[in-house]
Protein backbone atom coordinates (compact mmCIF):
# COMPACT_ATOMS: atom_id res chain seq x y z
CA UNK A 1 0.00 0.00 0.00
CA UNK A 2 1.65 3.38 -0.59
CA UNK A 3 1.00 6.62 1.46
CA UNK A 4 -0.95 8.38 -1.61
CA UNK A 5 -3.65 5.18 -1.02
CA UNK A 6 -3.63 5.83 2.63
CA UNK A 7 -4.09 9.48 2.09
CA UNK A 8 -7.55 8.98 0.67
CA UNK A 9 -9.05 5.86 2.33
CA UNK A 10 -11.29 6.22 5.18
CA UNK A 11 -13.16 3.43 7.61
CA UNK A 12 -16.79 4.97 6.84
CA UNK A 13 -17.35 1.37 5.72
CA UNK A 14 -18.28 0.46 9.23
CA UNK A 15 -21.44 1.03 10.99
CA UNK A 16 -21.54 4.61 12.82
CA UNK A 17 -18.52 5.82 11.67
CA UNK A 18 -18.71 9.64 10.72
CA UNK A 19 -15.53 10.45 9.61
CA UNK A 20 -13.29 7.71 9.85
CA UNK A 21 -10.25 9.52 9.09
CA UNK A 22 -7.03 9.16 8.86
CA UNK A 23 -6.32 5.69 9.53
CA UNK A 24 -3.44 4.82 11.53
CA UNK A 25 -0.80 2.80 10.52
CA UNK A 26 1.38 -0.21 12.21
CA UNK A 27 3.88 -1.43 9.18
CA UNK A 28 5.48 -4.75 10.20
CA UNK A 29 7.53 -4.50 6.88
CA UNK A 30 7.99 -1.45 4.51
CA UNK A 31 9.79 -1.64 1.48
CA UNK A 32 10.96 0.96 -1.12
CA UNK A 33 10.54 1.02 -4.73
CA UNK A 34 11.25 2.59 -7.58
CA UNK A 35 9.25 4.89 -9.86
CA UNK A 36 9.32 7.71 -12.08
CA UNK A 37 9.24 11.19 -11.28
CA UNK A 38 6.86 13.35 -12.96
CA UNK A 39 6.52 17.45 -12.07
CA UNK A 40 3.09 18.07 -12.79
CA UNK A 41 1.64 14.55 -11.59
CA UNK A 42 3.41 15.93 -8.34
CA UNK A 43 2.08 19.09 -8.18
CA UNK A 44 -1.60 17.72 -8.59
CA UNK A 45 -1.39 15.52 -6.38
CA UNK A 46 0.05 17.51 -3.43
CA UNK A 47 -3.38 19.57 -4.17
CA UNK A 48 -5.17 16.59 -3.80
CA UNK A 49 -3.90 15.21 -0.49
CA UNK A 50 -4.60 15.63 3.30
CA UNK A 51 -1.03 17.12 4.50
CA UNK A 52 -1.61 16.50 7.71
CA UNK A 53 -2.60 12.47 7.95
CA UNK A 54 0.62 12.18 5.22
CA UNK A 55 3.32 13.65 7.58
CA UNK A 56 1.74 11.28 10.23
CA UNK A 57 1.73 8.44 8.16
CA UNK A 58 4.96 9.13 6.86
CA UNK A 59 6.31 9.62 10.78
CA UNK A 60 4.32 5.63 11.52
CA UNK A 61 6.37 4.01 8.53
CA UNK A 62 9.96 5.94 9.42
CA UNK A 63 9.64 8.60 6.70
CA UNK A 64 8.72 11.66 9.00
CA UNK A 65 12.26 13.48 7.59
CA UNK A 66 11.66 13.69 4.04
CA UNK A 67 8.36 16.01 4.31
CA UNK A 68 8.34 19.15 6.37
CA UNK A 69 5.55 18.70 9.01
CA UNK A 70 3.27 21.95 7.63
CA UNK A 71 3.21 22.30 3.86
CA UNK A 72 2.80 26.27 4.23
CA UNK A 73 6.72 26.18 5.66
CA UNK A 74 7.68 25.81 1.77
CA UNK A 75 7.33 28.73 -0.54
CA UNK A 76 6.25 28.01 -3.96
CA UNK A 77 6.05 24.49 -3.85
CA UNK A 78 5.60 23.81 -6.86
CA UNK A 79 8.83 25.20 -8.54
CA UNK A 80 10.93 23.77 -6.21
CA UNK A 81 11.98 20.49 -7.38
CA UNK A 82 14.17 19.02 -4.76
CA UNK A 83 10.49 19.09 -2.38
CA UNK A 84 8.72 17.93 -4.98
CA UNK A 85 10.81 15.03 -5.61
CA UNK A 86 10.83 14.39 -1.58
CA UNK A 87 7.32 14.47 -1.82
CA UNK A 88 7.30 11.74 -4.89
CA UNK A 89 8.94 9.88 -2.89
CA UNK A 90 6.79 9.62 0.21
CA UNK A 91 3.74 8.79 -1.97
CA UNK A 92 4.79 6.71 -4.17
CA UNK A 93 7.66 5.25 -3.44
CA UNK A 94 7.36 4.37 0.01
CA UNK A 95 5.36 0.63 0.49
CA UNK A 96 3.63 -0.74 3.39
CA UNK A 97 4.08 -4.68 2.82
CA UNK A 98 2.61 -6.03 6.14
CA UNK A 99 0.50 -4.37 8.67
CA UNK A 100 -2.28 -3.14 10.00
CA UNK A 101 -4.91 -0.25 9.16
CA UNK A 102 -6.55 0.70 12.85
CA UNK A 103 -9.72 2.95 12.05
CA UNK A 104 -9.77 6.28 14.62
CA UNK A 105 -12.91 5.99 16.00
CA UNK A 106 -13.31 2.41 16.70
CA UNK A 107 -10.38 0.85 16.74
CA UNK A 108 -11.35 -1.59 14.28
CA UNK A 109 -8.18 -2.98 12.16
CA UNK A 110 -8.37 -4.08 9.01
CA UNK A 111 -5.22 -6.27 8.20
CA UNK A 112 -2.40 -4.83 5.01
CA UNK A 113 -1.02 -8.15 3.25
CA UNK A 114 1.16 -8.36 0.25
CA UNK A 115 0.96 -4.66 -0.20
CA UNK A 116 -2.53 -5.10 -0.28
CA UNK A 117 -5.26 -3.72 2.43
CA UNK A 118 -8.37 -5.89 3.06
CA UNK A 119 -11.13 -3.59 3.67
CA UNK A 120 -13.86 -5.88 3.90
CA UNK A 121 -15.99 -5.85 7.04
CA UNK A 122 -17.48 -8.76 8.36
CA UNK A 123 -21.36 -9.63 8.08
CA UNK A 124 -21.90 -8.97 11.19
CA UNK A 125 -20.43 -4.92 11.21
CA UNK A 126 -22.33 -3.83 7.93
CA UNK B 1 0.27 21.42 -49.43
CA UNK B 2 2.73 23.69 -51.66
CA UNK B 3 4.82 24.62 -48.59
CA UNK B 4 5.83 21.71 -47.80
CA UNK B 5 6.81 21.24 -51.55
CA UNK B 6 9.90 23.45 -50.85
CA UNK B 7 13.32 22.60 -52.28
CA UNK B 8 14.48 23.15 -48.15
CA UNK B 9 12.52 19.71 -47.55
CA UNK B 10 13.44 16.80 -48.07
CA UNK B 11 10.44 14.17 -48.82
CA UNK B 12 8.84 10.72 -49.02
CA UNK B 13 6.02 9.40 -50.53
CA UNK B 14 4.72 5.96 -49.33
CA UNK B 15 1.72 3.80 -50.78
CA UNK B 16 -0.45 1.92 -48.51
CA UNK B 17 -3.68 -0.57 -49.14
CA UNK B 18 -6.37 -2.08 -47.23
CA UNK B 19 -8.08 -5.05 -48.36
CA UNK B 20 -5.07 -6.01 -50.87
CA UNK B 21 -1.57 -6.32 -51.44
CA UNK B 22 0.07 -4.18 -54.32
CA UNK B 23 4.07 -5.55 -55.07
CA UNK B 24 6.94 -3.43 -55.09
CA UNK B 25 7.22 -2.67 -58.63
CA UNK B 26 3.29 -1.98 -58.78
CA UNK B 27 3.73 0.89 -55.18
CA UNK B 28 6.79 2.20 -57.35
CA UNK B 29 4.46 2.25 -60.31
CA UNK B 30 1.74 4.27 -58.61
CA UNK B 31 4.81 6.80 -56.83
CA UNK B 32 6.15 7.68 -60.27
CA UNK B 33 2.56 8.43 -61.49
CA UNK B 34 3.02 11.91 -59.18
CA UNK B 35 5.61 12.78 -60.82
CA UNK B 36 3.95 16.22 -62.06
CA UNK B 37 3.79 17.27 -58.61
CA UNK B 38 5.50 20.35 -57.98
CA UNK B 39 7.45 19.08 -55.28
CA UNK B 40 11.18 20.84 -55.06
CA UNK B 41 12.85 18.98 -52.10
CA UNK B 42 14.57 15.97 -52.36
CA UNK B 43 13.74 12.51 -51.57
CA UNK B 44 15.11 11.07 -48.48
CA UNK B 45 13.70 7.09 -47.96
CA UNK B 46 14.92 6.90 -44.56
CA UNK B 47 14.34 10.36 -42.49
CA UNK B 48 12.69 13.07 -44.44
CA UNK B 49 11.07 16.01 -43.21
CA UNK B 50 8.08 15.39 -45.04
CA UNK B 51 5.56 11.97 -45.68
CA UNK B 52 3.11 11.84 -48.08
CA UNK B 53 0.82 9.14 -48.54
CA UNK B 54 -0.93 7.32 -51.24
CA UNK B 55 -3.81 5.25 -49.52
CA UNK B 56 -5.83 3.30 -52.03
CA UNK B 57 -9.40 1.62 -50.69
CA UNK B 58 -10.70 -1.89 -51.75
CA UNK B 59 -13.45 -2.40 -49.41
CA UNK B 60 -13.71 -4.58 -46.24
CA UNK B 61 -14.39 -7.94 -48.03
CA UNK B 62 -11.64 -10.11 -48.44
CA UNK B 63 -13.20 -12.33 -50.62
CA UNK B 64 -14.21 -9.79 -52.71
CA UNK B 65 -11.40 -7.56 -53.59
CA UNK B 66 -12.05 -5.18 -56.64
CA UNK B 67 -9.62 -4.78 -59.31
CA UNK B 68 -9.74 -0.92 -58.98
CA UNK B 69 -10.07 0.79 -55.56
CA UNK B 70 -13.27 2.24 -54.39
CA UNK B 71 -11.39 5.21 -52.69
CA UNK B 72 -8.30 6.89 -53.36
CA UNK B 73 -6.93 9.10 -50.66
CA UNK B 74 -3.75 11.40 -50.75
CA UNK B 75 -2.23 13.32 -48.11
CA UNK B 76 0.41 14.73 -45.38
CA UNK B 77 1.17 12.34 -42.90
CA UNK B 78 0.73 14.36 -39.20
CA UNK B 79 0.65 11.28 -36.67
CA UNK B 80 0.26 7.81 -36.48
CA UNK B 81 -2.43 6.38 -34.64
CA UNK B 82 -1.88 3.61 -31.95
CA UNK B 83 -3.42 0.59 -33.27
CA UNK B 84 -0.32 -1.22 -32.27
CA UNK B 85 -1.04 -1.11 -28.71
CA UNK B 86 -3.96 -3.75 -29.69
CA UNK B 87 -1.13 -6.46 -30.48
CA UNK B 88 1.04 -5.24 -27.70
CA UNK B 89 -1.28 -5.43 -25.23
CA UNK B 90 -3.53 -8.49 -26.52
CA UNK B 91 -4.38 -10.93 -23.65
CA UNK B 92 -2.72 -14.02 -25.20
CA UNK B 93 0.18 -13.02 -23.72
CA UNK B 94 -0.97 -10.88 -20.83
CA UNK B 95 0.62 -12.33 -17.62
CA UNK B 96 -1.96 -12.42 -15.36
CA UNK B 97 -5.89 -13.17 -16.82
CA UNK B 98 -9.12 -13.42 -15.24
CA UNK B 99 -12.73 -14.92 -16.30
CA UNK B 100 -13.91 -11.79 -17.67
CA UNK B 101 -10.66 -9.64 -18.72
CA UNK B 102 -11.56 -6.75 -21.28
CA UNK B 103 -9.95 -7.52 -24.45
CA UNK B 104 -7.19 -5.19 -25.28
CA UNK B 105 -9.10 -3.18 -27.48
CA UNK B 106 -12.07 -2.63 -25.94
CA UNK B 107 -9.85 -1.71 -23.08
CA UNK B 108 -8.19 1.12 -25.15
CA UNK B 109 -11.45 1.89 -26.63
CA UNK B 110 -12.65 3.00 -22.97
CA UNK B 111 -9.53 4.92 -22.08
CA UNK B 112 -10.06 6.90 -24.89
CA UNK B 113 -13.92 7.69 -24.51
CA UNK B 114 -12.57 8.21 -20.83
CA UNK B 115 -10.18 11.30 -22.09
CA UNK B 116 -7.10 9.54 -19.88
CA UNK B 117 -4.14 11.51 -20.74
CA UNK B 118 -0.59 11.55 -18.70
CA UNK B 119 -1.45 12.35 -15.33
CA UNK B 120 -4.77 11.54 -14.96
CA UNK B 121 -6.15 9.56 -11.30
CA UNK B 122 -8.08 6.67 -12.42
CA UNK B 123 -9.71 4.06 -10.61
CA UNK B 124 -11.27 0.99 -11.62
CA UNK B 125 -13.78 -0.30 -8.35
CA UNK B 126 -14.69 -3.57 -9.76
CA UNK B 127 -10.71 -4.21 -11.01
CA UNK B 128 -10.58 -7.85 -11.87
CA UNK B 129 -7.64 -8.97 -13.26
CA UNK B 130 -6.88 -5.06 -14.03
CA UNK B 131 -6.98 -5.44 -17.57
CA UNK B 132 -8.55 -1.53 -17.64
CA UNK B 133 -5.93 0.02 -15.12
CA UNK B 134 -3.44 -1.53 -17.94
CA UNK B 135 -5.02 0.35 -20.54
CA UNK B 136 -5.23 3.44 -18.48
CA UNK B 137 -1.74 3.40 -17.82
CA UNK B 138 -0.70 2.89 -21.02
CA UNK B 139 -1.99 6.49 -21.96
CA UNK B 140 -0.38 7.97 -18.78
CA UNK B 141 -3.03 7.65 -16.19
CA UNK B 142 -2.39 6.74 -12.19
CA UNK B 143 -4.21 3.73 -11.76
CA UNK B 144 -5.80 1.97 -8.61
CA UNK B 145 -8.77 -0.13 -8.03
CA UNK B 146 -10.67 -2.08 -6.09
CA UNK B 147 -12.41 -5.55 -5.84
CA UNK B 148 -14.62 -8.23 -3.36
CA UNK B 149 -12.34 -10.61 -4.74
CA UNK B 150 -9.85 -11.66 -2.12
CA UNK B 151 -8.17 -14.35 -4.48
CA UNK B 152 -8.31 -12.62 -7.61
CA UNK B 153 -6.65 -9.31 -5.99
CA UNK B 154 -3.92 -11.42 -4.45
CA UNK B 155 -3.22 -13.00 -7.64
CA UNK B 156 -4.62 -16.76 -6.15
CA UNK B 157 -7.79 -16.89 -8.38
CA UNK B 158 -8.10 -20.38 -10.17
CA UNK B 159 -6.36 -20.08 -13.51
CA UNK B 160 -8.50 -19.41 -16.59
CA UNK B 161 -5.99 -20.82 -19.24
CA UNK B 162 -7.21 -24.03 -20.77
CA UNK B 163 -3.56 -25.55 -20.63
CA UNK B 164 -3.05 -23.75 -17.01
CA UNK B 165 -3.33 -26.04 -14.21
CA UNK B 166 -1.45 -23.49 -11.31
CA UNK B 167 -0.92 -19.77 -11.33
CA UNK B 168 2.40 -19.17 -11.16
CA UNK B 169 4.05 -17.07 -9.07
CA UNK B 170 4.23 -13.85 -8.87
CA UNK B 171 0.88 -13.55 -11.20
CA UNK B 172 -1.26 -10.65 -9.58
CA UNK B 173 -2.13 -7.40 -11.01
CA UNK B 174 1.02 -5.56 -10.32
CA UNK B 175 2.75 -8.04 -12.42
CA UNK B 176 0.76 -6.99 -15.33
CA UNK B 177 1.77 -3.61 -14.99
CA UNK B 178 5.53 -4.54 -14.95
CA UNK B 179 5.30 -6.30 -17.81
CA UNK B 180 4.13 -3.66 -19.65
CA UNK B 181 6.88 -1.13 -18.24
CA UNK B 182 3.63 0.74 -16.81
CA UNK B 183 4.50 -0.18 -13.13
CA UNK B 184 5.75 3.64 -12.47
CA UNK B 185 2.07 4.15 -12.92
CA UNK B 186 0.65 1.84 -10.49
CA UNK B 187 -1.22 3.33 -7.05
CA UNK B 188 -2.49 0.12 -5.89
CA UNK B 189 -5.58 -2.29 -5.85
CA UNK B 190 -7.40 -3.06 -2.47
CA UNK B 191 -9.95 -5.91 -1.37
CA UNK B 192 -13.36 -3.69 -0.85
CA UNK B 193 -16.83 -3.87 -1.28
CA UNK B 194 -18.29 -1.50 -3.67
CA UNK B 195 -21.69 -1.32 -1.57
CA UNK B 196 -19.82 0.38 1.17
CA UNK B 197 -17.96 3.95 1.20
CA UNK B 198 -14.57 3.68 1.44
CA UNK B 199 -12.52 6.76 0.37
CA UNK B 200 -12.83 10.15 1.91
CA UNK B 201 -15.47 12.20 0.72
CA UNK B 202 -13.42 15.08 -1.28
CA UNK B 203 -11.75 12.78 -3.05
CA UNK B 204 -11.77 13.15 -6.65
CA UNK B 205 -10.72 10.95 -9.96
CA UNK B 206 -10.04 12.26 -13.11
CA UNK B 207 -11.76 8.71 -14.84
CA UNK B 208 -13.56 6.41 -13.56
CA UNK B 209 -13.34 3.10 -15.73
CA UNK B 210 -14.99 -0.22 -15.07
CA UNK B 211 -16.70 -3.69 -15.75
CA UNK B 212 -19.24 -3.96 -13.08
CA UNK B 213 -20.55 -7.76 -12.64
CA UNK B 214 -23.73 -8.77 -15.13
CA UNK B 215 -24.11 -11.95 -12.23
CA UNK B 216 -23.60 -14.14 -15.31
CA UNK B 217 -19.85 -15.08 -15.17
CA UNK B 218 -19.32 -13.41 -11.73
CA UNK B 219 -21.67 -13.69 -9.15
CA UNK B 220 -23.11 -9.82 -7.98
CA UNK B 221 -22.97 -9.92 -4.47
CA UNK B 222 -21.78 -7.37 -1.39
CA UNK B 223 -20.96 -8.69 2.36
CA UNK B 224 -23.89 -9.64 4.27
CA UNK B 225 -25.98 -12.82 5.76
CA UNK B 226 -29.07 -13.75 4.43
CA UNK B 227 -30.07 -13.75 7.90
CA UNK B 228 -30.70 -10.00 7.36
CA UNK B 229 -28.79 -6.63 8.75
CA UNK B 230 -29.19 -7.81 12.84
CA UNK B 231 -27.28 -10.98 13.70
CA UNK B 232 -25.43 -11.85 16.33
CA UNK B 233 -21.56 -10.82 16.37
CA UNK B 234 -19.09 -13.27 15.48
CA UNK B 235 -17.20 -14.90 18.21
CA UNK B 236 -14.10 -13.44 18.65
CA UNK B 237 -12.23 -16.83 18.27
CA UNK B 238 -13.26 -17.21 14.66
CA UNK B 239 -12.48 -13.82 13.47
CA UNK B 240 -8.91 -13.76 11.99
CA UNK B 241 -10.07 -16.51 9.53
CA UNK B 242 -13.44 -15.69 9.21
CA UNK B 243 -14.58 -15.20 5.35
CA UNK B 244 -17.00 -12.28 5.11
CA UNK B 245 -20.49 -13.58 4.30
CA UNK B 246 -22.35 -12.54 0.71
CA UNK B 247 -25.68 -11.70 -0.30
CA UNK B 248 -26.76 -10.52 -3.82
CA UNK B 249 -26.38 -7.13 -5.17
CA UNK B 250 -28.86 -5.87 -6.95
CA UNK B 251 -28.03 -5.04 -10.24
CA UNK B 252 -30.02 -2.26 -10.22
CA UNK B 253 -28.96 -0.84 -7.14
CA UNK B 254 -25.41 -1.76 -8.37
CA UNK B 255 -25.79 0.81 -11.14
CA UNK B 256 -27.03 3.23 -8.78
CA UNK B 257 -23.97 3.02 -6.32
CA UNK B 258 -22.02 3.14 -8.98
CA UNK B 259 -23.65 6.75 -10.68
CA UNK B 260 -23.66 8.46 -7.23
CA UNK B 261 -20.55 7.34 -6.84
CA UNK B 262 -18.99 8.97 -9.98
CA UNK B 263 -21.26 11.87 -8.81
CA UNK B 264 -19.30 12.08 -5.84
CA UNK B 265 -15.77 11.33 -6.83
CA UNK B 266 -14.85 12.81 -10.13
CA UNK B 267 -13.67 15.85 -10.72
CA UNK B 268 -15.82 17.92 -12.58
CA UNK B 269 -16.01 16.99 -16.31
CA UNK B 270 -14.50 13.70 -15.36
CA UNK B 271 -15.56 10.96 -17.17
CA UNK B 272 -17.13 7.05 -16.11
CA UNK B 273 -16.95 5.04 -18.38
CA UNK B 274 -18.81 1.50 -18.51
CA UNK B 275 -20.78 -1.74 -19.47
CA UNK B 276 -24.31 -2.47 -18.68
CA UNK B 277 -25.81 -5.84 -19.72
CA UNK B 278 -29.38 -5.13 -21.40
CA UNK B 279 -32.03 -7.71 -22.91
CA UNK B 280 -32.03 -6.38 -26.68
CA UNK B 281 -35.80 -7.19 -26.82
CA UNK B 282 -37.10 -4.85 -23.50
CA UNK B 283 -34.02 -2.01 -25.06
CA UNK B 284 -35.63 1.24 -24.57
CA UNK B 285 -33.52 4.62 -24.73
CA UNK B 286 -35.59 6.33 -22.24
CA UNK B 287 -36.32 3.90 -19.64
CA UNK B 288 -33.12 1.34 -19.76
CA UNK B 289 -30.26 3.73 -18.91
CA UNK B 290 -29.72 4.93 -15.84
CA UNK B 291 -29.76 7.91 -15.30
CA UNK B 292 -28.14 10.89 -12.58
CA UNK B 293 -28.65 14.63 -12.33
CA UNK B 294 -24.85 15.07 -12.17
CA UNK B 295 -24.27 13.04 -14.94
CA UNK B 296 -24.56 13.58 -18.46
CA UNK B 297 -24.67 10.65 -21.21
CA UNK B 298 -21.95 11.13 -23.78
CA UNK B 299 -22.01 8.04 -25.91
CA UNK B 300 -23.84 4.78 -25.99
CA UNK B 301 -22.44 1.66 -28.24
CA UNK B 302 -23.62 -1.37 -28.04
CA UNK B 303 -21.58 -4.69 -28.59
CA UNK B 304 -24.07 -7.56 -29.20
CA UNK B 305 -23.66 -10.56 -27.07
CA UNK B 306 -25.94 -13.22 -28.41
CA UNK B 307 -29.64 -13.10 -30.60
CA UNK B 308 -31.35 -11.80 -26.96
CA UNK B 309 -28.60 -10.02 -24.99
CA UNK B 310 -26.19 -6.98 -25.25
CA UNK B 311 -23.97 -4.96 -23.37
CA UNK B 312 -23.85 -1.24 -23.68
CA UNK B 313 -20.36 1.15 -23.56
CA UNK B 314 -22.20 4.21 -21.79
CA UNK B 315 -19.76 6.91 -21.20
CA UNK B 316 -20.80 9.41 -18.83
CA UNK B 317 -19.53 13.23 -18.41
CA UNK B 318 -19.83 14.87 -14.76
CA UNK B 319 -21.76 18.13 -14.95
CA UNK B 320 -22.55 18.95 -11.55
CA UNK B 321 -21.72 18.67 -8.54
CA UNK B 322 -23.80 16.88 -5.64
CA UNK B 323 -26.03 18.47 -3.66
CA UNK B 324 -27.01 16.22 -0.84
CA UNK B 325 -25.83 13.61 0.61
CA UNK B 326 -28.79 11.22 0.08
CA UNK B 327 -28.60 8.28 -2.37
CA UNK B 328 -31.15 8.21 -5.13
CA UNK B 329 -33.08 5.53 -4.70
CA UNK B 330 -32.24 2.72 -7.48
CA UNK B 331 -34.29 3.77 -10.97
CA UNK B 332 -36.46 0.66 -12.21
CA UNK B 333 -34.36 -0.17 -15.78
CA UNK B 334 -36.47 -2.07 -17.93
CA UNK B 335 -33.94 -4.91 -19.66
CA UNK B 336 -31.88 -4.93 -16.80
CA UNK B 337 -33.94 -6.29 -14.62
CA UNK B 338 -33.54 -9.83 -13.91
CA UNK B 339 -30.74 -9.86 -16.27
CA UNK B 340 -28.87 -12.75 -14.92
CA UNK B 341 -32.40 -14.70 -14.95
CA UNK B 342 -33.52 -14.24 -18.85
CA UNK B 343 -29.36 -14.47 -19.87
CA UNK B 344 -29.78 -18.02 -18.64
CA UNK B 345 -33.48 -17.97 -19.46
CA UNK B 346 -33.17 -17.62 -22.87
CA UNK B 347 -35.45 -15.31 -25.51
CA UNK B 348 -38.57 -17.99 -25.10
CA UNK B 349 -39.14 -17.08 -21.20
CA UNK B 350 -41.82 -14.81 -20.84
CA UNK B 351 -42.57 -13.34 -17.69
Amino acid sequence: MKLLTHNMLSSRCIKGVSVGYPLKISAKNVRLVNCDFDTDFTVRIIQKLDWNALWEAAESVGHADDIPKNLSDIDDYDKNDEFLRKVHHVVLEVEVIEGELECPETGRKFPIEDGVPNMLLNEDEV
Amino acid sequence: MYPHFVSEKSFRLTVETFCKSLSMKEKVERIESFSYLPIEGNVNLKDPDVTFYLLEYFGQDSNNIPEQPYELFFGRWVADGQRSLIQKLSLKTRHFLGNTSMDAQLSLLMANQAKIVPGSLVYDPFVGSGSLLVSAAQFGGYVSGADIDFLMIHGKSRPVRPNQKVREKGESIKSNMQQYNLSSKYVGVLVADFARPLWRPDVRFDAILTDPPYGVREATFKVGSWRGPDIKPIAEKHLPHHIPAKVDYDLQELMRDLLDFAANHLCMGGRLVFWLPICREEYDEEKSLPKHKCLRLIYNCEQVLSCHSSRLLLCMEKVKEPVTKEKTPPAELTSTTRFRHRYFGGKEQKE
